[in-house]
């Protein structure tokens, strides 16, 4: 590979800076170690891969969101995630009720699994935490309105006796948020669907 | 479902790396992933 030479903390900043092979580089040159101390944790090739999967979902987050602050310590830093994702999965189990399928009752012929999958749950987090950060942007009477209306779900007439509005300009206050987050969802081709 | 884990484990723990389809997975998200900055706000948007 073109950039065994470089050390984690150049491949980390070239990766930042746009360079895509720089994280292939730090997976092929750290897969096996990270991979081998999740496996060792839990002894399922399964659950390894998508813990392997998780934690680097995590790494690519939080370097292209430029919250990574531990130039030089690349590869102790995703141990540290592998690690806290094995525990949560430890965690998970515990909570889980187990069930034994002895052949004349199977607990799949009355459950379904209605829960979005990984990648949707993904989309879903993701949609969310970009609506709030957009909703924090609104003039403080709109934002006000539209938080008591679509989060704490409140009538009109209770948003207009709790600000001290009528119930006509409350309307007024939620109909110019709605019209400005589309605006600003519109100049920046934000997609807020799953 | 029954697991033995006896059978050559050791031999196992030699050559333990991640599928390709979990690598190439990882890389084709990290290629999708785009962070928009918008004043002092960041957007994930995963583009395919």
């Amino acid at each position: 590979m073109k950039d065994c030479t470089l050390s984690d903390a150049v491949l980390v900043n070239n990766y930042i800076k746009g360079d895509e092979t720089a994280l292939s580089t730090l997976i092929e040159r750290h897969k096996q170690r990270i991979y081998s101390f999740i496996y060792s944790k839990v002894f399922d090739r399964d659950v390894s891969e998508d813990i392997f999967q998780d934690t680097f979902i995590k790494v690519i987050r939080t370097l292209k969101l430029g919250k990574y602050n531990e130039e030089g310590k690349f590869l102790p830093w995703v141990m540290r995630i592998a690690h806290n994702l094995v525990i949560d999965h430890f965690r998970k189990g515990n909570r889980m009720p187990k069930f034994e399928d002895n052949g004349e009752f199977s607990i799949f012929s009355i459950i379904s699994d209605g829960d979005l999958n990984a990648e949707k749950r993904l989309i879903k987090d993701q949609v969310e935490e970009d609506l709030r950060n957009l909703i924090h942007e609104l003039p403080e009477d709109q934002k006000e309105v539209l938080v008591m209306r679509m989060y704490r779900d409140m009538s009109f007439k209770e948003i207009s006796d709790k600000t001290g509005v009528s119930i006509n300009t409350a309307l007024g206050r939620m109909r110019y948020a709605l019209i400005n987050l589309r605006k600003v969802i519109d100049k920046n081709n934000i997609v807020l669907t799953n | 479902m029954a697991k033995f884990y006896f059978m050559s484990s050791q031999r196992e723990e030699k050559q333990l790396v991640p599928r390709k389809d979990t690598v190439d997975l990882i890389l084709n998200y990290s290629k999708a992933l785009s962070v928009i900055d918008y004043k002092n706000m960041k957007f994930e948007a995963l583009l395919n």
